[in-house]
């Protein structure tokens, strides 16, 4: 009896000292623990360092938040006749949803129209060809977008519209191009999501391919249709350099297409750079950045309604 | 009946015309590129240094820094994103914290890269001090690839079965062995896919680099691997403008007078790159896990 | 020879029930469980488990789909602490190690699983069974030889692959691999194996390798296995308990069972009039 408790005991304290494997969990879980609010960390220091300098235009410089959403005039040097500065946004702001808007009408029908080629038309050549080289294109660099842009895209407006083929008209042609490959590679996924009985009940019903496809292939893939759209013009609202490379910087309101245009990132690109810290042109600067941050959080908000949307279908 | 026949083959003709042409411009774009740049690539060109105002520059010390900074970037982003898709995958509880956590990187993914090159002109050039350096340029880049490895990481961790890891805890194992010894192991396949493609992306990012690692390419002395030396390739201080950024920053002074044959040229390495991130990253994919399942 | 506790004062006990706990000095108790209750979530799915284990002996858990068979059998052994909230006691020897200071992983070295399908690792088949060892410090070629080689002998599967055990495991049929998850669960030299419906995946012919191989390990070890073959438990485990809808209903000696039930519900269940 003696024995047998004694035995129990130093089973007990076999089973209850620390193994090594223990101590390897905790040391495991702190360590993939810390990476990840390392990355956090990341996030909220961007957000927070973007936002207190780009707040300084309107705390430290005073200027209203009112001119700078709608004033027409950017010299962030110069005062203007009431001895305001002139940081008017508003030019490029409208230059930035232009471009993201129209690149985005333009390219979702060519996006969708390639996806259902792809997925319902002719999926052999759409797994074997297509979809290769649409994930190819979506890697593929913005600054060479921006390059082709300046030596193909900007000859052939100025040829057609005259002028310098600078503008908003360039600037939606290369982002189109740009995030083409985006959006239909993402539709894609979306349509290949619909379950393959969705379809045989459609045709079996006596459903043309067409029908099938318009009434219930795309309605049931609907939500991630829109997400891969909301993608696309988050990239390219977000998109710097191959903007900047063709859409001409002149920070003025637009008039026409072809005239030489800005967007909030072309501005950022070219203008960081020439600023001295703290001054009122580099905060102004910063609130363009300010701008861009709340958008691309926008974009974000958009996605997950979306997502939350499809999920209650 | 008639009409939606009649629908049927007009709409099925538009899809064809429809992705007849983006099939079009994509080739195009792809053939531009190729057909345009492949007769500027020469051993020199790849090998010389820029010219600022002269023809017949290279871009030698462009391609190195731009594999230089990927390098280093991808030492510092995969750890960083091997220990968070882990955590987030094999321990984190399903509640509001993690979901915090995950839309704080899904934020991180669709931030602007300009904004996160800002960002890491704000910190690491000015407040840290580091300057346009190939060390704030790397950062940069971390921040820009952390959220995407981090997904595909964890996506990677997904395809080991659930089987696998009771297994192991099974064993005896904790839970951080099991994930070191057998699911890692089994999931480096579709992980070194994941890394490829990112690195891929990395290699042609260039806003995130022009305020960061610099507009500028000091020439290099290649016989000087000691990284404390001011020219030598190694050293992380130094500013170092890679090719994307050469790209679109002779493009926009527009002083070189060979600026668009050069910008062909390296617009066509930085595409062929991308294609061969791209093969590398199935082909490898494949041959690893053939290893892995058969003999 | 048994201890009959027909008798017992539970608000359960509305059922009709007949449990029987082994009492055999050859063969003493090594793993009890004490009024166990699991739950998913907030839902119960085991209400009430009392069972003892017999050292080297077979016991089986049979029952329907659903009765909770694999929630007790995976409490055992705590593999279920994460995804469920497992209340009572498990007296392994005398401890309670269902307790929250318990090292878990020491733990299940001494009580091993093997899962219903056969999970090797995506690893040669000298690494499936040397591996653990290795990280349990167990270093030496010569050393890990030789314990991978007994271990494969005593699951049965040695002779078919002594000579390619560099050859990934994933290679290997299902019955094989079966049989390398046991011969990995086993050099560990745990004191009790786990089996969750180890042959469903199998075919029959593996299925009676397999029991051969279990009727040969319980010599050292104590087995718990749970299966839906009737004839399975028949043949290879000396006690049985009969689960239903998160009870154990039934607990007796494997012959009680199948040819003398006290339970209407376990007689139709072992006869096949089931549902
Ligand atoms: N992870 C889980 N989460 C929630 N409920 C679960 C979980 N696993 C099992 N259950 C539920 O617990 C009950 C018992 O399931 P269990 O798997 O233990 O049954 P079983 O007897 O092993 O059945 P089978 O013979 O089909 O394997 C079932 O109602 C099941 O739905
Ligand atoms: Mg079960």
């Amino acid at each position: 009896m003696k024995e047998q408790s004694t035995s129990v005991a130093s089973l007990e304290r076999q089973l209850k000292k620390h193994s090594k494997a223990a101590k390897l969990e905790v040391w495991g879980r702190v360590v993939s623990f810390s990476a990840l609010v390392l990355i956090v960390a990341v996030v909220v220091a961007i957000i927070g360092f973007v936002a207190s300098k780009g707040i300084a235009t309107f705390t430290t410089n005073h200027v209203s938040l009112w001119d700078f959403l709608t004033g027409k005039n950017w010299n962030p040097g110069i005062k203007d006749a009431h001895g305001k500065p002139e940081v008017g946004a508003l030019s490029m702001i409208v230059g930035s949803f232009l471009i993201t808007i129209l690149s985005a009408l333009i390219a979702t029908p060519f996006a969708i129209g390639t996806a259902v080629f792809m997925n319902e038309i002719s999926p052999n050549r759409g797994a074997k060809i297509l979809r290769p080289v649409t994930e190819l294109l979506v890697g593929i660099p913005s600054v060479v977008y921006g390059f082709i842009g300046l030596s193909v895209v900007v000859p052939f407006t100025r040829s057609v519209f005259g002028g310098s083929g600078f503008g908003i008209l360039s600037g939606t042609f290369v982002l189109f191009v740009m995030v083409l490959p985006t959006v239909t590679s993402m539709s894609a996924d979306a349509l290949r999501a619909v379950p393959r009985f969705y379809r045989e009940a459609s045709l079996a019903l006596g459903a043309t391919q067409w029908q099938t496809i318009y009434k219930v292939v795309l309605r049931a893939a609907t939500p991630g249709l829109m997400t891969a759209v909301v993608f696309g013009m988050a990239r390219a609202f977000g998109e710097a350099l191959a903007v900047q490379m063709v859409i001409g910087n002149a920070a003025l309101m637009p008039h026409s297409l072809v005239d030489p245009a800005a967007t909030l990132t072309s501005v950022l690109t070219t203008g960081i750079g020439n600023t001295v810290m703290g001054s009122l042109q580099n905060n102004a600067l910063w609130s363009l950045a300010l701008v861009l941050l709340l958008m691309s959080l926008v974009f974000n908000l958009i996605v997950r309604l979306i997502g939350r949307k499809g999920r209650l279908q | 009946m008639h009409k939606a026949k009649l629908q049927n083959k007009i709409a099925i003709g538009s899809l064809y015309g429809i992705s007849g042409l983006v099939v079009l411009i994509l080739v195009a774009l792809l053939g531009y590129i190729l057909v345009s740049g492949l007769p500027q690539l020469s051993w020199h060109f790849l090998t010389a240094p820029a010219k600022a105002f002269l023809k017949g520059g290279g871009v030698g010390v462009q391609l190195f820094n731009s594999f230089y900074l990927l390098i280093l970037a991808m030492l510092i982003s995969f750890p960083i994103a091997l220990g968070a898709a882990i955590y987030l995958y094999e321990y984190a509880k399903d509640n509001w914290v993690t979901s915090a956590v995950r839309t704080a990187i899904e934020i991180l993914s669709s931030l602007p890269s300009v904004v996160v090159g800002l960002f890491g002109f704000l910190f690491f050039v000015v407040k840290l001090r580091l300057g346009f350096s190939i060390l704030s340029g790397a950062f940069a880049l971390t921040f820009f690839n952390l959220p995407l490895l981090t997904r595909s990481i964890e996506d990677s961790l997904r395809t080991v079965s659930e089987n696998q890891r009771e297994g192991g805890l099974a064993l005896g194992l904790s839970r951080w062995e099991t994930v070191n010894k057998i699911i890692l192991p089994a999931a480096v396949p579709s992980i070194l896919t994941g890394v490829i493609l990112s690195a891929g992306r990395v290699f042609g990012e260039a806003a995130a680099l022009i305020y960061t690692a610099g507009q500028s390419a000091p020439a290099l002395n290649f016989a000087d691997w000691n990284p404390f030396n001011i020219s030598s390739p190694l050293n992380p201080m130094r500013p170092a403008e890679t090719l994307a950024v050469h790209i679109w920053k002779i493009n926009s002074e527009g002083i070189m007078p060979d600026a668009k044959a050069i910008s062909s040229g390296s617009s066509a390495v930085l595409v062929i790159a991308i294609l061969l991130f791209n093969f590398a990253a199935r082909y490898l994919g494949k041959r690893l896990y053939k290893r892995l399942t058969s003999a | 020879m048994f201890v009959n506790n027909d008798v017992q004062t539970n608000a359960n006990d509305m059922l009709e029930r007949h449990i029987v706990q082994p009492n055999d000095p050859q063969h003493p108790i090594v793993l009890a469980t004490e009024d166990l209750h699991v739950f998913y979530g907030k839902s119960e799915a085991l209400f009430e488990g009392d069972l003892q284990f017999a050292q080297n002996q077979i016991t089986a858990l049979i029952g329907p789909s659903g009765s909770g068979k694999s929630t007790y059998l995976r409490s055992l052994n705590r593999m279920n602490d994460r995804i469920a909230t497992v209340k009572g006691r498990i007296m392994y020897r005398g401890v309670d190690v269902n307790q929250p200071d318990i090292d878990v992983y020491e733990m299940r070295r001494r009580i091993g699983m093997v899962f219903q399908r056969p999970n090797p690792f995506a690893k040669s088949i000298y690494d499936n069974v040397a591996f653990a060892l290795r990280l349990r410090g167990v270093t030496g070629k010569k050393k890990l030889d030789e314990l991978v080689e007994v271990s494969l002998r005593q699951a049965a599967l040695w002779d078919q692959v002594k000579d390619d055990l560099g050859r990934s495991a994933l290679g290997l049929s299902g019955g094989q691999a079966q049989r390398l998850c046991i011969a990995r669960a086993i050099a560990l030299k745990p004191d009790i194996l786990l089996l969750d419906e180890p042959a469903s995946a199998l075919d029959p012919v593996s299925t009676s390798q397999l029991e051969d191989t279990l009727l040969k390990l319980k010599e050292q070890y104590t087995i718990i296995i749970v299966t839906h073959n009737m004839q399975q438990a028949a043949r290879i485990s000396e006690y049985t308990a009969f689960f239903n809808q998160g009870r154990v209903l039934e607990y007796d000696t494997t012959s009680h069972i199948f040819t003398n039930p006290r339970v209407q519900i376990t007689s139709d269940y072992v006869s096949g009039n089931f549902g």
